[in-house]
């Protein structure tokens, strides 16, 4: 058993309004830069929806992630000897277009522009070639767009339901979409640092971060490919690739990642997990149906005196133990089991789970009563207007029983709180449903304070760094704003001649 | 000293002094700027008949120039029958032809592209010309000098291994016709300017990635581990 942190993330979808309070607040701090403009290190995505990059969940196009082979896992883009050969030409690499080219708006249009019977209009400018171009994407281009047949129709997701039932889904009456938030899930077999030849993406052993190092990139772009996720992207301006930092110098100096501390939803918790790193060649290359199982299998109860001991051993600080034992994650993912990975068949063990959101029924309207004709609470979930199908391709590779279980622990939950507060549930029912969902009445209540009453300290139990441990301490992160690196440069990083 | 003396004696050793002391410059003062600067983000289509016949092309031409380096004897006694030459000098000719294929693409995509325009250095422009210029004369000596290999190994080799003993032998190569002389310089000149160009990333060619394990973790208060 070798044990590990990892600085682990949940995000509970139910409480995700799409706001992008979080894109918002990553962009104004580290990519506003030449060169990034057209990065978005966190997103929020409609589902159903093609996403960004457009349909970065087709693995048949871009390459992503990993594959089993034989007893364990092979790239799906490269190898060591393919690596070497595509150098010169990367075979899978999505290009600009493939999110959307960024442009601003000649403003100086509206003073200089001599008199005449129209208004002056400002018009779009490409931020790379400075001409005028005219816009087809942009961020959050298919926001709330969900039903239009360009972005649903062609969701990756929708690929095993028939075409007959999918335009189903699209009748006005029926349509729906949720938000689905993206990050860096900082796996624990993360594809993008096999994948890079030079070496200079690593994750850190003491808390799982990954990150890539600027002055060891030398812009080959397997990294890009590589992540399923696509959330390494090339900087086309310094001919470096940059990727989510999970704002290390926030987290090193007790602060929460900027899109989790601006989170107007709540929806975001972060916490450290324990995990046995032997298991991870085995794990990453398990059947696509035991992925979800065998992940939560490998993080490790952080109150057990043997993975304590051992912890301990292999130099995890007791600090960041403590930690584990409060991490709201632990208690989502493994104690509750309601927090999924998303797209665990990509084999890179993504860090970053989801709790699936309960969509809303379809119902009918009855002498103004809203009827959904289920004879059981639990049968409301097969009246859901998205198929159990599309969740379970995002979140248990297509593992339809084990969204279903996490769904009715939810509905349990809010039963369970109905009957308590609104008192118009029959106990029995109740019991019944808590009694097939294996929740207690005590899970059942710490569920409900940790998904609506959590204070900001619950929500973000931020492992001390120990920086006192390294050399220097990490400056302010806004001191090194515009740069491409935090500290170890010399003024602002200058693209190479 | 001659005009001659310089250009072959002096100003090969500047060119790779000026290189070597300048790579390692940038490498400590300006590791950041270490890149193959690959623009395939904004451009994938041209670049791929670009790129990849410029690449190889340019590889195995250096390989054969390299083999020619070490056992000119060989190179001489193979092309002693006219048909083993022709072999020869039509191979060096391909070859040639498909390098400079890949360079006038590459250099037409860098002109055409407004996208590449803007990823386009005034360095990146010089380089091309040199290049340019290197394999033109290159296609031109295959071309036209039928014993284009046979000089390269009786003249060209033994003027580089004096280069090479700092002994330089300037009448080997005052003889040899303008465009493979052109050849020569530019190479060195090509030399010059690996650190103030983007050829520094032939530098790094990532070869360590061949053997190294998959996954990279780097701990703050342990030695460095490579795994799991």
């Amino acid at each position: 058993m070798d044990v590990r942190a990892q600085t682990s993330m949940m995000f509970h979808l139910d409480k995700c309004i799409g706001c992008h309070t979080c894109s918002v607040a990553c962009k104004n701090i580290w990519t506003d830069r030449k060169g990034t403009e057209y990065m978005w290190w966190n997103n929020v995505e409609t589902k159903p929806g093609t996403g960004y990059p457009t349909k970065w969940e087709d693995q048949e196009k871009y390459k992503g992630g990993w594959e089993p082979k034989e007893k364990s896992v092979k790239l799906r883009v490269t190898d060591k000897f393919r690596g070497l050969a595509n150098i010169f030409h990367q075979p899978y690499l999505p290009t600009i277009d493939d999110y959307y080219e960024p442009w601003t708006y000649k403003y100086s249009d509206l003073f200089d522009a001599p008199a005449s019977d129209d208004q002056p209009t400002a018009r779009p400018i490409s931020l790379i070639t400075n001409k005028p171009i005219d816009i087809n994407a942009g961020p959050n281009w298919d926001d709330d767009l969900s039903g239009s047949p360009i972005y649903a129709n062609n969701d990756p997701n929708f690929d095993k339901i028939s075409e007959s039932e999918k335009q189903a889904l699209f009748e006005l009456e029926r349509l729906v979409f949720f938000y689905l938030p993206r990050i860096c899930n900082h796996c624990l077999n993360p594809a993008c640092v096999a994948s890079c030849p030079s070496g200079a993406l690593y994750k850190r052993g003491e808390d799982g971060i990954v990150l890539l190092d600027q002055n060891v990139c030398r812009g080959w772009r397997f990294c890009i490919s590589a992540c399923p996720y696509k959330k390494t992207y090339y900087n086309w301006k310094t001919g470096k690739s940059e990727k989510c930092i999970l704002c290390f110098p926030r987290l090193e100096s007790g602060q929460a990642p900027a899109c989790f501390h601006s989170c107007v939803g709540r929806i975001r918790y972060l916490g450290v997990v324990l995990y046995d790193a032997d298991k991870i060649e085995a794990i990453a290359s398990a059947p696509e149906d035991e992925l979800v199982e065998r992940q939560r299998e490998m993080i490790l109860d952080p109150f057990d005196p043997a993975v304590i001991a051992q912890a301990e051993k292999n130099g995890v600080h007791f600090s960041i133990i403590e930690a584990a034992q409060k991490s709201p994650v632990y208690r989502f993912v493994k104690e509750w089991e309601l927090a999924l990975p998303l797209h665990p068949e990509f084999r890179t063990l993504p860090m970053l789970f989801y709790i699936p959101p309960l969509l809303p029924v379809l119902g009918h309207v009855e002498n103004g009563i809203y009827d959904v004709d289920a004879t059981d609470y639990f049968g409301s979930l097969d009246k859901a207007r998205m198929p159990m199908q599309y969740m379970a391709s995002l979140f248990t590779a297509g593992n339809e029983e084990q969204v279903r279980g996490v769904l009715e622990k939810l509905l349990a939950v809010r039963m369970y709180k109905r009957a308590e507060q609104v008192d118009d549930i029959d106990a029995d029912l109740v019991k019944a449903m808590l009694e097939k969902t294996g929740l207690t009445a005590e899970a059942c209540e710490q569920i409900f304070r940790l998904t609506s009453l959590p204070t900001f300290e619950e929500r973000f139990v931020i492992p001390p760094a120990h920086r006192e441990y390294t050399a220097e301490l990490m400056g302010d992160p806004y001191t090194f704003k515009a740069e491409a690196g935090i500290g170890g440069f010399k003024g602002t990083p200058e693209r190479g001649l | 000293m001659t005009f001659s003396d310089f250009l072959f004696a002096v100003f090969p050793y500047l060119c790779i002094i000026i290189a070597i002391v300048g790579s390692v410059w940038r490498y400590v003062g300006d590791r950041f700027s270490y890149s193959s600067l690959s623009s395939q983000f904004l451009e994938t289509r041209q670049l791929f008949w670009g790129s990849v016949a410029w690449h190889y092309g340019i590889l195995i031409v250096l390989t054969i120039h390299l083999v020619g380096f070490l056992i000119p004897e060989t190179i001489l006694w193979w092309n002693q029958v006219p048909i083993r030459l022709y072999f020869m000098e039509t191979t060096g000719f391909t070859l040639a032809l498909f390098t400079l294929g890949g360079l006038i693409m590459l250099i037409v995509r860098r002109v055409n592209n407004p996208r590449i325009r803007a990823v386009t250095s005034p360095m990146d422009m010089v380089l091309l010309l040199f290049l340019l210029v290197q394999v033109g004369t290159g296609v031109w000596t295959a071309m036209f000098y039928r014993w284009g290999s046979s000089w390269y190994a009786a003249y060209a080799v033994p003027y580089l291994w004096s280069i090479f003993y700092f002994k330089p032998d300037v009448t080997l190569v005052n003889n040899l016709p303008m465009v493979t002389q052109i050849h020569i310089l530019n190479a060195f000149a090509l030399v010059l300017l690996i650190p103030f160009t983007r050829l520094v990333h032939f530098l790094s060619v990532p070869i360590k990635y061949i053997w190294r394990p998959h996954q990279v973790v780097r701990w703050n208060r342990r030695t460095p581990v490579i795994g799991p």
